[in-house]
């Protein structure tokens, strides 16, 4: 590669870098403008305030934000871990078993997957208030599943299809129980798609906005994203863009950093599932 | 024409497959039995959460039945349709929708595959950065990417008029979300920077198919760089972009959250999803509501068909069936 090709390439990283962090950058400016700059129509603060995030976490704000992170956090993790022991299973006998139900399983997940998610919501919506789920975790766990447990099916069989299975009977032969075989060769093999396929479904849990405003109504149930959609502001005077800013700037630090820290695992589980020659 | 299933490519079989179920023995049926046991409750869950609501809007959607005033629930057959399909406003989001996901997907599919490129080659020390940089719009909240670029544009407190007063048409106090081009403008472009890094991950696993020794003959050959990329690359990599547009476009045309956020349908701004939301949220028609639905159902169904039989996407590829 000639010296000027290579250049053109780095320059070309450098914007992709550019390009995915300039928003992020602003929203974090925003958020740490002071209440009179917020109107000053440039990108930079003039001076550093803390004054947003006071307001969301111990401020007038915090009793929308707090319970909607804790609502948030709660809601998703249960939502991913009981998609993920569900297709754990199911993609152990899509990636080891024969079976003719195979395909059926696999076009369902496709077919739950590309599901238009509010017409989901209009009949719950109706459900729910009959049955008492309205508002409460559980009304948006179970929806929650419709968005998780489709990705998690597809990842995990990607990876478990290329684990080498014959190491467990290569461990029997060796002596191993089935258990032993089991603890020591199989779950050490299969744990890295595990918990990326957990990351996955986490993030599109995390981002739900459609389930979050349509099924819950206080602060009981309702999710980061919808409390966003829903903030008005602490007074009606005051413009609630800062603070706005600065719990979009909180809800996207653990997301943020799952990226940083899984960059690779996450790449592979979003393109083993669904580009596979 | 039936459309509501996704029939999977049969072609694609291994070739070790058939004859298999020649006689069923013991052991393939305790087999079977042990995989639906298996897989079974993740697939009844699927079912229970899709199947069971859309059945149930299919049935609320003859009724006139609004949930401020229960008592004069009515079937009326299939008038809410017709009072759908002859009302001007569901054709105004179905175009909006419409062009929202042509104009996203097709910017996306370009740009997308600009940054594979640049993926493709970036020197493996760099490859990590960027890496974790094109992953950062996709795991931010739809919402979060919605509010950011409203606040950059908006008038109050955006930067972007100040910064590109130079152009025509843009002064201090042009307003993006006062009309419906220009707030669908901005709408795309917050669409665009949140989607474009899946796409473009999707088309750079297709890349590294390719095989590299085509690449190699071609530029033996003499092909140019264009010539390699038309003749070589993107036949190559047919089955990875058809795949990738199939998912993006169904995923466009549920837009709704930056809707929202953004616009809040106002300017003729709304999409089907949004509709479908201030029928059944908002207005509490569930008749209504639940008929919105079930043609949007109707459509994305139309679309898988359009994109299965009209561009013969193979999801055998996209199931992972290796």
């Amino acid at each position: 590669m000639s010296r000027k090709e290579r250049n053109l390439w780095i320059l070309g990283g450098i914007g992709i870098v550019v390009y995915a962090l300039f928003p992020v950058a602003w929203i974090v400016s925003l958020s740490l403008k002071a209440p009179a700059d917020i109107a000053n129509q440039q990108f930079l603060p003039t001076t550093l305030s803390w004054t947003n995030y006071e307001l969301i976490l111990t401020g007038s704000a915090s009793d929308l934000f707090l319970p909607a992170l804790r609502n948030s956090f709660g809601i998703c993790l249960i939502a991913t871990a009981i998609s993920c022991v569900l297709a754990m299973f199911a993609a152990y006998a899509i990636a080891r078993l024969d079976f003719p139900g195979k395909k059926v399983i696999l076009s369902t997940a496709l077919g739950v997957a590309i599901f238009p998610v509010i017409s989901i919501v209009t009949p719950l919506f109706n459900l729910w208030r009959q049955i008492g789920l309205y508002d409460t975790w559980p009304g948006l766990i179970i929806p929650y599943l419709s968005l998780t447990l489709p990705i998690s099916i597809w990842t995990l069989s990607a990876f478990f299809r290329e684990i080498p299975w014959e190491m467990e009977q290569a461990a029997q032969v060796d002596g191993a129980t089935s258990w032993q075989a089991f603890r020591k060769v199989i779950v050490p093999l299969a744990a890295p798609g595990v918990f990326t396929t957990a990351i996955i479904a986490f993030f599109i849990a995390w981002n739900d906005f459609v389930y979050g405003i349509s099924l819950t109504s206080t602060e009981a149930s309702r999710p980061v994203p919808a409390a966003l959609g829903l903030f008005s502001g602490a007074s009606q005077f005051e413009a609630p863009n800062g603070p706005i800013a600065a719990a979009a700037v909180i809800v996207t630090i653990p997301v943020v950093v799952l990226v940083l820290l899984f960059q690779r695992r996450i790449v592979a589980g979003l393109t083993n599932g669904a580009v596979k020659g | 024409m039936s459309t509501t299933t996704l029939p999977p490519g049969e072609k694609t079989r291994p070739a070790s497959a058939p004859g298999r179920r020649a006689g069923i023995s013991d052991r393939s049926r305790a087999e079977r039995k042990l995989g639906w046991m298996l897989a079974g409750p993740a697939f009844a869950v699927m079912l229970l959460v899709t199947a069971y609501p859309i059945l149930q809007a299919v049935y609320d959607s003859l009724f006139d039945f609004r949930l401020t005033d229960p008592d004069n629930k009515s079937f009326t057959g299939l008038s809410n349709y017709g009072v759908i399909l002859t009302d001007r406003i569901w054709w105004t989001s179905l175009g909006v929708t419409l062009l929202i996901t042509v104009v996203t997907v097709a910017v996306e599919l370009v740009l997308g595959f600009a940054l594979a490129l640049v993926m493709m080659k970036a020197l493996s020390a760099i490859r990590p950065v960027i890496r974790a940089a094109i992953l950062i719009p996709y795991a931010v909240i739809t919402v979060v990417s919605a509010f950011a670029w409203q606040y950059a544009f908006s008038l109050d407190s955006g930067f972007v008029n100040s910064w590109l007063g130079w152009l025509p048409g843009i002064s201090a106090d042009t307003d993006w979300f006062g009309g419906t081009w220009k707030s669908l403008f901005v709408v795309c472009i917050a669409e665009i920077w949140k989607t474009t890094p899946f796409i473009s991950l999707l088309l750079l696993a297709g890349l590294a198919q390719v095989p590299e020794v085509l690449q190699e003959a071609a530029k033996v050959d003499g092909a140019t760089w264009w010539q390699r990329m038309r003749r070589v690359t993107i036949p190559n990599m047919k089955a990875a972009i058809m795949v990738a547009l199939l998912f993006r476009s169904l995923d466009a045309f549920r837009v709704f959250d930056s809707i929202f956020i953004m616009t809040g349908g106002a300017n003729n701004t709304e999409t089907v999803s949004f509709l479908a939301y201030r029928q059944t949220i908002a207005r509490l028609e569930i008749g209504l509501g639940s008929a919105v639905s079930v043609l949007l159902f109707v459509c994305v169904v139309l679309i898988c068909a359009l994109f299965i039989k009209g561009f013969k996407v193979d999801l055998a590829s996209a199931r992972g069936e290796g």
